[in-house]
């Protein structure tokens, strides 16, 4: 994998024998063990880790849940009960499975955050970061699959909404649109059809996942961790060996976390969901107010805020709903181009000043559109909506390329060594992160 | 390589066109797995269903299923037709028909939305062309919007008694299906 050479040495007569045959020990302990992590991680480094674990967690309930489960239109909202009513700790399990969708975009939103202000996708992590990007995308299409299994109300009518988004293709090409989206649904609506070909993909995504998981930890042992200051491992006590070290702070952000996870689980497990999705879905009838899971609200808000005129002024006519299409799909997309809009050549915001303030109006501007996503589409909420939907864009557009030609960074310091120990040598105004890369 | 220029012979043009005959064999395999998702023969067996009008009286609605969507079938009021009727076409959002009655290009009149002798009757397929949710309108006691015909719950979409948008993010009328008369108080959609 990586310039690491594991320093494994089996000990054993038959470690040996299986060594020379399949080096795998050799290669977990070279990644895992003894692999160099940078000294100075801080706990938004866990998060991992605890994704790696709910995705473990994840697989193992569904596949328990697949078990019990019927996808049909006659029988999968009755066996969503059946488990949680009358199968052995199928409540639980249930639990485990809607609650750990939740827990793993919030884990993965974290860690998303964590990337940017860290500068973790620059040079030479950007394929790492591509890769997150790819998990992000087919995270998001596990999660809207599974959510229609339930078949309530919002289920269905969800997926009625998302499915129709590729019928604004027929402004382009009229016909083409509606033809995907009857390809999609196998009908002419939404309907056991559509739910049966969603539970076949959302059984297989998970794994699709598990791989692109693997290639992400695969780039990442290939360039090395980054780290609170950005800095390269440079010196040889800049790292310490991944286990006993960062194993088990991982271990105690891991546990944090499985608390916050089981309060949820045994105290609150219907609280991030929605009571209409315990009515059985009904194809006459609309739910006054159709929202996604909390974790799409931003996105949701993104598109809603594309009507016949945007911002007082820009007439959009017939063609709201396909910008609105548009521009839901870039504001995932355009965050795989982060490494290249960002201009500045210091990674961490810790010694960006200016930066440091638009990354967390950044993070207001998202918590702010989740919040006008579950509000109703109507009067000042449309306002404020395309008001955050510019602010979005202009952050990776504007912001990102300008910010990092007309700042001065702080000094950033020797090596991590000293960042951890306060050496006396610091590097000089404007220094790069890693001058000696470029 | 040496520095003479390779003819080629008769085994390289044997491994090209094997090769391209594998590909395209293999391309070809696609196409079963691609149409395997669109809409089934059962699905499309059900294409078409009577229903009929005589116990829908002046200014009620009935909602009818066809092919797995509501239709919506109004009985229009004179004073509901008299507003379909004086909008003029150049100020709509979507100019067109939407009937698939009727030629492609055809405007957006009313007398273009209903069937000829039956003004009365208003039949659209009842999904909102923004993104597919039910409108309100049907039941007597509903929302309806600000031009008396049916408003979208979902994203604001407002549209007047000929089923046509007026106000709001949907892009389009609300379809008329293909139907039919088959007698004074009987239709035939699909």
């Amino acid at each position: 994998m990586s310039g690491h050479t594991s320093t494994y040495e089996p000990t054993s007569r038959w470690g040996k024998w299986f060594d020379e045959r399949l080096p795998i020990a050799r290669v977990m302990h070279g990644q895992f063990v003894d692999f160099p992590t940078p000294r100075n991680l801080n706990y938004l480094w866990t998060f991992g880790g605890i994704l790696t674990f709910i995705l473990g967690a994840q697989i193992i309930t569904g596949v328990v849940l697949a078990m019990h489960y019927q996808p049909s239109a006659a029988g999968a909202f009755d066996s969503i009960e059946q488990i949680r009513r009358d199968v052995n700790y199928g409540w639980m399990i249930r639990n485990f499975h809607a609650v750990g969708a939740s827990m793993f975009f919030f884990a993965v939103y974290i860690h998303i955050f964590r990337g940017l202000y860290y500068g973790s996708y620059k040079a030479p992590r950007e394929v790492l970061w591509i890769l997150g990007v790819i998990i992000m995308l087919l995270m998001m299409a596990t999660a809207f699959m599974g959510y229609s299994l339930p078949w309530g109300q919002m289920s269905f009518w969800g997926v009625t909404v998302i499915t129709n988004l590729f019928s604004a293709l027929d402004t382009i090409i009229n016909g083409l649109g509606t033809a995907i989206v009857e390809w999609l649904w196998g009908g002419y609506s939404v309907s056991g059809t559509t739910l049966n070909r969603f539970f076949s993909l959302h059984y297989l995504l998970p794994f699709v996942l598990a791989g692109v998981v693997g290639l992400h930890l695969w780039a990442l042992h290939t360039a090395g961790q980054n780290n609170p200051t950005g800095l390269d491992l440079k010196e040889p006590s800049d790292s310490v060996p991944m286990h006993p070290y960062a194993t088990s702070k991982d271990a105690v952000g891991l546990f944090a976390f499985l608390i916050l996870f089981a309060w949820f689980v045994f105290f609150e497990p219907d609280y991030l969901g929605h009571a209409d999705n315990y009515i059985e879905a009904n194809p006459l009838v609309t739910p006054p107010h159709i929202v996604p899971e909390w974790y799409f609200l931003p996105f949701y808000a993104i598109l809603r805020s594309f009507t016949s005129t945007f911002l007082w002024v820009i007439p959009l006519g017939q063609y709201a709903k396909l910008c609105g299409v548009l521009a839901m799909f870039s504001a995932v997309l355009i965050i795989a181009f982060v490494p290249w809009l960002d201009t500045s050549r210091v990674r961490s915001s810790k010694y960006r000043p200016i930066f440091k303030w638009f990354f967390w109006f950044f993070v207001f501007t998202c918590l702010a559109l989740g919040y006008l996503g579950s509000m109703p589409a109507e009067g000042v909420y449309v306002m404020w909506a395309q008001i955050f939907t510019v602010c979005y864009f202009l952050f990776f557009l504007v912001a990102m390329p300008i910010i990092g030609l007309i700042e001065t960074p702080k000094k950033l310091p020797r090596s991590i060594t000293d960042s951890v120990l306060g050496g006396s040598t610091a590097m000089p105004n404007g220094a790069a992160a890693s001058p000696e890369k470029r | 390589m040496s520095s003479d220029a390779i003819e080629p012979d008769r085994r390289d043009f044997l491994v090209l066109v094997g090769n391209a005959f594998a590909a395209v064999g293999a391309a070809s395999l696609l196409w079963p797995f691609i149409q395997q998702m669109n809409p089934d023969a059962s699905t499309k067996a059900l294409s078409s269903i009577d229903v009929d009008l005589a116990p829908v009286k002046e200014g009620q609605a009935i909602t009818v299923m066809w092919r797995g969507k509501p239709v919506f079938v109004r009985n229009r009021t004179k004073s509901e037709i008299e507003s379909a009727v004086k909008v003029d076409v150049k100020n709509l959002p979507d100019g067109l028909a939407r009937n698939e009655n009727l030629p492609d290009e055809d405007p957006a009149t009313d007398a273009n939305r209903t069937m000829k002798g039956h003004e009365n009757w208003i039949i659209i397929i009842g999904i909102c062309t923004h993104l597919g949710c039910i409108p309100k309108g049907q039941a007597l006691g509903d929302e309806r919007g600000e031009f008396g015909g049916w408003f979208c719950p979902c994203h604001g979409s407002q549209y007047d008694t000929a089923g046509r948008i007026r106000k709001g993010p949907a892009p389009r009328n609300m379809e008329v299906p293909p139907y039919a008369f088959t007698s004074d108080s009987k239709i035939k959609i699909g």
